[in-house]
């Protein structure tokens, strides 16, 4: 009984074992691989990546065709239509009634039109305010850690004030004072945002700059900033694109708060928010698809950015490549066992090529 | 091989090392330089609360086309001698003067048109070359920062060097993890030469490679002598290397030369206790030699750089140590019998053939007789 496994391990493996050479020789053929490249081939690898992909590629997707959808339903996702939207009591309609797929707001508008003009504004700011978020903070991190001295002692004070900010509060004040804008709304998230990227930076900077090839890129003649940019940031890149990656879905929860609390993008534009703020008006109706589907919308958003997240980190993290091996050589004794039945196997090939 | 300047070589095996300067001007002067670190304390208001001494007072020259070896112990300011020439570290005082002008005081900005003459070869293969960036990239650098050459030409220019130092150019677009230690040594020489620079400080070259490897590129360097009428300064701590490669040798002790001179000289009849000691302490090939030979075991550690013996820096490890030893520090100068170029810092070098007796009675015997002159030095020694 005790040997049994032994014997059924070992005899698993020798196919295995045969297969891993043969990728390993394909690897080596192809020369130069980049970091990235390789953990862009690691994460292809991951089921939980495509997951994710396929989540916000729906969300992108749905932004991309909300005028298509607008005018295909004939719903304007701005204007109330107490006439086509609500029925003869002026009651809202329910998902499926009318026409109205996901049902309509208390005005009489198409939630699903809205949901994908909301989309829009949803990845739009997520996007962009990470973006500013991660330039600013990966600059700023740079300058700080390889400096250091005064600046460096100015520079991490201000993300230290910065992440100690109530940041809710902080844009409150400034849309009470300027008043609620898409632009206002993308700087304040990257304003807030910047300093957990720059914080990184800095901390990875002074580590690297102590490095030998730091001091080689010096002695032939190279400037400060080519030190910072050329040669430190590629091996911070990393960590950036890892927090980066995260930071999205974070701007987007913070997007739809600002646009709840009524101090984002204004009202008559259609965001997931600002339909969910509607929802406290309507408590009286029951009508629960008035949030259920920007609720729905934004989980999908956030868990895709998040899941892609942790993918991107566990692909760029070279302490997994154990987990991504074992995954390699589980598809690999997949393919085996399918070109034995089928004879041929023109899938491995092809899987390889860049 | 274009070299045409000297025709006479030391050795018949080595390539033509030009012995001679090609001008009377020495390509390198290092006059007096001093490179303390400071060590602060404090939160808040950081204090000097003292400094590591790492190079107190080195003047030496180096002339066009020859090797100067520098060898020492680890922790003797070698490396910190390489940065101070390289200008990587800003000089305490003292003054480097590279090719007739003085570099120890100039700006980032006008260091830059100097680099392009001086280059530097690091210790480590590995930390020394971006592990992110392609190997074409690291070895185009120089070109690129100097705008030397762009685009197509600048590739055809390091493709070329991938050649000269025996890479394969097809490598060009190779990550340096994807090469071995010896191979990422080669990169870092092609990025030195990229330049064509008249100097190139060595930063123990070999040291991080396997015995073969070093022997290869020990090889490299001198044919690239020839080649290019390089100038090296070359740091090592492996003797039979120094030996190898130099015209002339430093020998440095606690950041003060101890002894210099022609290589041959050196080895042949060394006068510092400190040079007899290291040279008996190195391995030889040959075990007839070895068997005769009679070693000078020092004992106790380098003293701390931070609170360096008075007098004779060496003293207190010293197996001739007098008393005159710890109050006064001895001048390099040229001791009787020695030729020109050959200076020694000893009250009492060691008279060529003298059985240096360098064990721990002496040594005992010695700081005894300190503790009777100088109680505070007598007990450093127990320490």
């Amino acid at each position: 009984m005790s040997l049994s496994p032994f014997e059924v391990s070992s005899a698993a493996l020798a196919p295995e074992e045969g297969q891993s050479a043969e990728a390993l020789d394909a690897a080596g053929s192809i020369e130069g691989r980049s970091p990235l490249r390789l953990a862009l081939a690691r994460l292809r690898s991951d089921r939980m990546a495509w997951v994710a992909a396929g989540m916000i590629l729906l969300m992108v997707a749905l932004a991309l065709i909300a005028p298509l959808l607008s005018s295909i339903t004939g719903h304007s996702p701005y204007n109330p239509d107490l006439v086509n939207g609500t029925d003869t009591f002026g009651q809202p309609y329910g998902p499926g009634q009318a026409g109205f797929l996901l049902g309509t707001d208390n005005v009489g508008r198409d939630i699903l039109v809205r949901i994908a003009y909301g989309a829009r504004i949803s990845l739009l700011v997520g996007i962009l305010s990470t973006l500013l978020a991660t330039v600013g903070g990966t600059a700023l991190g740079l300058i700080s850690g390889y400096y250091g001295g005064w600046i460096d002692a100015l520079l991490a004070r201000l993300m230290d004030a910065v992440l100690s900010f109530p940041y809710v509060l902080a844009a409150i004040v400034l849309a009470a004072v300027f008043g609620g804008s898409l632009p206002l709304t993308i700087g304040v998230i990257a304003f807030f945002s910047w300093a957990a990227i720059g914080r990184i930076v800095r901390g990875q900077t002074l580590s690297q700059k102590e490095k030998e090839y730091v001091e080689a890129a010096r002695s032939i003649g190279a400037g400060s900033f080519r030190i910072m940019f050329v040669d430190i940031l590629p091996n911070l890149i990393a960590p950036v694109i890892v927090l980066g990656t995260l930071l999205v879905p974070v701007a987007i929860v913070f997007e739809a708060t600002l646009d709840y609390l009524g101090v984002g993008v204004g009202p008559p534009t259609p965001t997931w928010g600002n339909m969910l703020a509607d929802d406290q008006g309507s408590a009286g109706f029951g009508a629960w698809w008035f949030w259920v589907f920007p609720s729905i919308a934004l989980l999908i958003t956030t868990l895709g950015f998040n899941l892609l997240g942790d993918s991107v980190r566990d692909a760029l993290d070279p302490r997994t490549e154990r987990l991504f091996a074992m995954r390699r050589k589980k598809a690999a004794a997949a393919r085996l066992d399918a070109s034995s039945g089928a004879g041929a196997e023109p899938l491995g090939g092809g899987m390889e090529a860049p | 091989m274009a070299d045409t300047t000297a025709p006479v070589s030391p050795a018949g095996d080595e390539p033509p090392l030009t012995a001679a300067p090609v001008e009377d001007r020495p390509l390198l002067q290092v006059e007096n330089v001093v490179k303390h670190f400071p060590i602060k304390r404090g939160i808040f208001f950081k204090r000097q609360i003292g400094s590591v001494q790492a190079v107190e007072g080195v003047s030496l020259e180096v002339c066009r086309g020859e090797t100067l070896g520098l060898v020492g112990e680890t922790g003797c300011g070698k490396s910190t001698l390489a940065r101070c020439i390289t200008r990587l570290h800003p000089l305490t005082s003292g003054r480097v003067i590279f090719d007739g002008v003085d570099i120890s005081r100039l700006s980032a900005r006008q260091l830059r048109t100097h680099r392009r003459r001086m280059q530097m070869i690091f210790q480590d293969p590995f930390g020394s070359l971006n592990p992110r960036r392609r190997v074409g990239s690291i070895i185009g650098d120089p070109l690129a920062i100097h705008g030397v050459a762009d685009g197509g030409e600048r590739k055809r220019q390091v493709q070329e060097l991938m050649e000269v130092v025996g890479l394969n150019p097809e490598h060009y677009n190779r990550f340096p993890s994807e090469f071995s230690g010896g191979q990422r040594q080669r990169i870092g020489v092609a990025r030195a030469l990229a330049l064509r620079p008249s100097l190139i400080v060595c930063d123990e070259p070999v040291s991080a490679l396997d015995v073969s490897v070093q022997a290869q590129i020990i090889n490299l360097l001198e044919d690239l002598q020839g080649e290019f009428n390089l100038t090296y300064v070359f740091i090592a701590h492996d003797l039979a290397v120094v030996e190898h490669v130099s015209d002339r040798v430093a020998v440095m002790y606690l950041g003060k030369i101890v002894e210099m001179g022609g290589t041959a000289e050196l080895f042949g009849s060394p006068r510092h206790p400190y040079t007899a000691a290291l040279l008996s302490a190195s391995m030889v090939a040959d075990p007839d030699k070895a068997r005769s030979s009679h070693r000078v075991v020092l004992y106790g550690d380098v003293p701390s750089p931070i609170n360096p013996p008075s007098g004779c820096r060496f003293h207190t490890r010293c197996p001739k140590a007098q008393p005159i030893c710890s109050v006064e520090e001895p001048p390099l100068r040229v001791q009787a019998g020695d030729a020109a170029g050959h200076v020694t810092a000893c009250h009492f070098p060691v008279v060529p053939g003298e059985q240096l007796v360098g064990t721990a009675p002496a040594i005992s015997a010695a700081a005894t007789a300190f503790a009777a002159a100088s109680p505070e030095i007598g007990e450093e020694d127990r320490a």
